[in-house]
């Protein structure tokens, strides 16, 4: 870490029902260009309200987000334009069912970076290519298997070459033998030097791909270290607690 | 057999004689106008007041549309369509010589305040997911709504805009209450003319119940059509 974070967070929090549940408490941390975060911790640890705060789907109460220079948090900031940058991928994938997979993926570019219609089904079928896909450009949602959902939804998110991946619980919804075709794609992505932020209950993959992984809980950081740390020599009480009940 | 060719005498006389049947004619092309103009207007008074509604929803600032959406929701739902016919034709339009064009906005704006809570309910049953995607990729909210949201509330509202089309044709009958000879008036002036109770009345009714069940059947069709793309 050498503190030239791409997006930066600072004493982030957040509060629900008037302040009866605190989902972030004062979060601090950064995320390196090119660096891939996993982030782990126990259901309502505040783990989706972090990554759904950095593209600004949450609002969260106080604190500071900075991504590639700007106060995302301000009320001055275009958050559209911050959000072409910063591509994200569901847990329920959220694919246009009204749409086939190649205006899925089209749409974005063409209406929001004014690229041309050619352009953006080129792109379309070079990334349907990449992940395995390019025979189902013509087909609706409703037609794909989960796992090939959320492989249109990430190439979906790439169309707008973005400079940092969000990732919340994206194998969560998936039958188990459909889990790998996503994590692949995942991979390989990672390994091409993509900045990812992951929130995922697969230690398998935090522990292969990851750079950093945060353990968060009761909506703080708790921990966070390489894989190697976290998984082999956890030092938190919480760390050690959670880590036991899963593996 | 003799009342048979006594009524057939008898429709001859009430419709062919005198051309009155151009009356009647006439008469169902003004309710065919006011009915699709109205339904028009009532589409897009309808979706950019749900719009308003939905989007305004917990934003401080955009209060003050969603009032006015309230208002008009409420003045119009609150009064029944004749009156608000005879405000239009009196008091709003005094001068108004086109009776066809007033019923006709009337309609629309009436038909609007009911689309709207249709199109509203449409929109919020679309998954909050699809919203969210939309805006992650760097749509605005008003975008997302039109090139994602809507497009998706309109198939599943697409039954009920049918029934709201088929009520106005029905409501419409009330037009001849201000100077417009729609299908219901001109069955009235044929009796008044010819003093025959029956089949001028029924002549009508067999008119409308034609006209919806030609609409049912054409927009269990298109139904059927918008299901497919998503099998």
């Amino acid at each position: 870490m050498n503190g030239n974070y791409l997006i930066e967070v600072k004493g982030l929090s957040k509060i629900y029902n008037g302040g009866k549940i605190v989902a972030l408490d004062n979060v601090t941390t950064g995320i390196e260009k090119g660096e891939v975060v996993v982030v782990i911790g126990p259901s309502g640890s505040g783990k989706s309200t972090l990554l759904r705060s950095l593209n600004r789907l949450e609002d969260p109460d106080g604190g500071e987000i900075v991504f590639e220079g700007t106060n995302i948090l301000s009320k001055k900031t275009d958050i559209n334009k911050m959000r072409e940058k910063m591509g994200m991928v569901f847990q329920q994938f959220n694919l246009f069912p009204h749409m086939t997979v190649l205006k899925n993926m089209t749409i974005a570019p063409m209406k929001l970076l004014k690229m041309s219609k050619e352009e953006a089904e080129k792109n379309a079928m070079n990334l349907l290519e990449r992940v395995g896909l390019s025979d189902r450009a013509g087909a609706y949602p409703s037609q794909l298997s989960g796992g090939q959902k959320q492989r249109v939804a990430i190439v979906r998110a790439l169309m707008m070459n973005p400079d940092v991946m969000l990732f919340d619980e994206p194998t969560s919804a998936l039958d188990p033998e459909m889990v790998g075709e996503v994590l692949d794609v995942m991979k390989s992505l990672a390994k091409e030097g993509m900045t990812m932020v992951v929130v995922t209950h697969e230690m398998g993959f935090a522990r292969e791909v990851a750079d950093r992984v945060i353990f968060m809980a009761d909506g703080a950081i708790e921990e966070e270290g390489t894989p190697d740390e976290i998984f082999t020599n956890p030092k938190g009480e919480r760390t050690k607690q959670f880590l036991q009940s899963i593996l | 057999m003799d009342w048979f060719n006594n009524w057939i005498d008898k429709l001859h006389e009430t419709f062919i004689e005198g051309d009155r049947y151009m009356t009647l004619l006439e008469g169902f092309g003004e309710t065919l106008k006011i009915t699709f103009g109205a339904l028009l207007i009532g589409i897009v008074i309808g979706t950019f007041v749900a719009i308003v509604k939905v989007l305004c929803e917990g934003n401080k600032k955009l209060k003050i549309f969603d009032v006015l959406c309230n208002i008009y929701l409420t003045v119009i739902r609150g009064t029944p369509v004749v009156v608000q016919l005879l405000i239009m034709f009196f008091i709003v339009f005094v001068s108004a010589e086109d009776g066809t064009m007033v019923a006709t906005l009337t309609f629309g704006i009436n038909s609007g305040a009911y689309v709207a809570e249709t199109i509203r309910s449409g929109i919020l049953a679309i998954d909050k997911g699809q919203t969210e995607a939309g805006r992650s990729l760097g749509f605005s909210a008003g975008k997302t709504m039109w090139l994602i949201v809507l497009p998706q509330a309109f198939k599943n509202i697409l039954p009920a805009i049918g029934n709201e089309m088929i009520a106005l044709l029905k409501e419409t009958s009330v037009a001849g209450y201000v100077a417009v000879v729609d299908l219901t008036k001109a069955g009235n002036q044929i009796r008044n003319t010819t003093y025959d109770q029956f089949n001028p009345i029924i002549c009508v009714a067999l008119v409308y119940l034609t006209v919806v069940l030609i609409m049912t059947r054409l927009l269990n069709m298109l139904e059927r059509r918008l299901r497919k793309s998503e099998r």
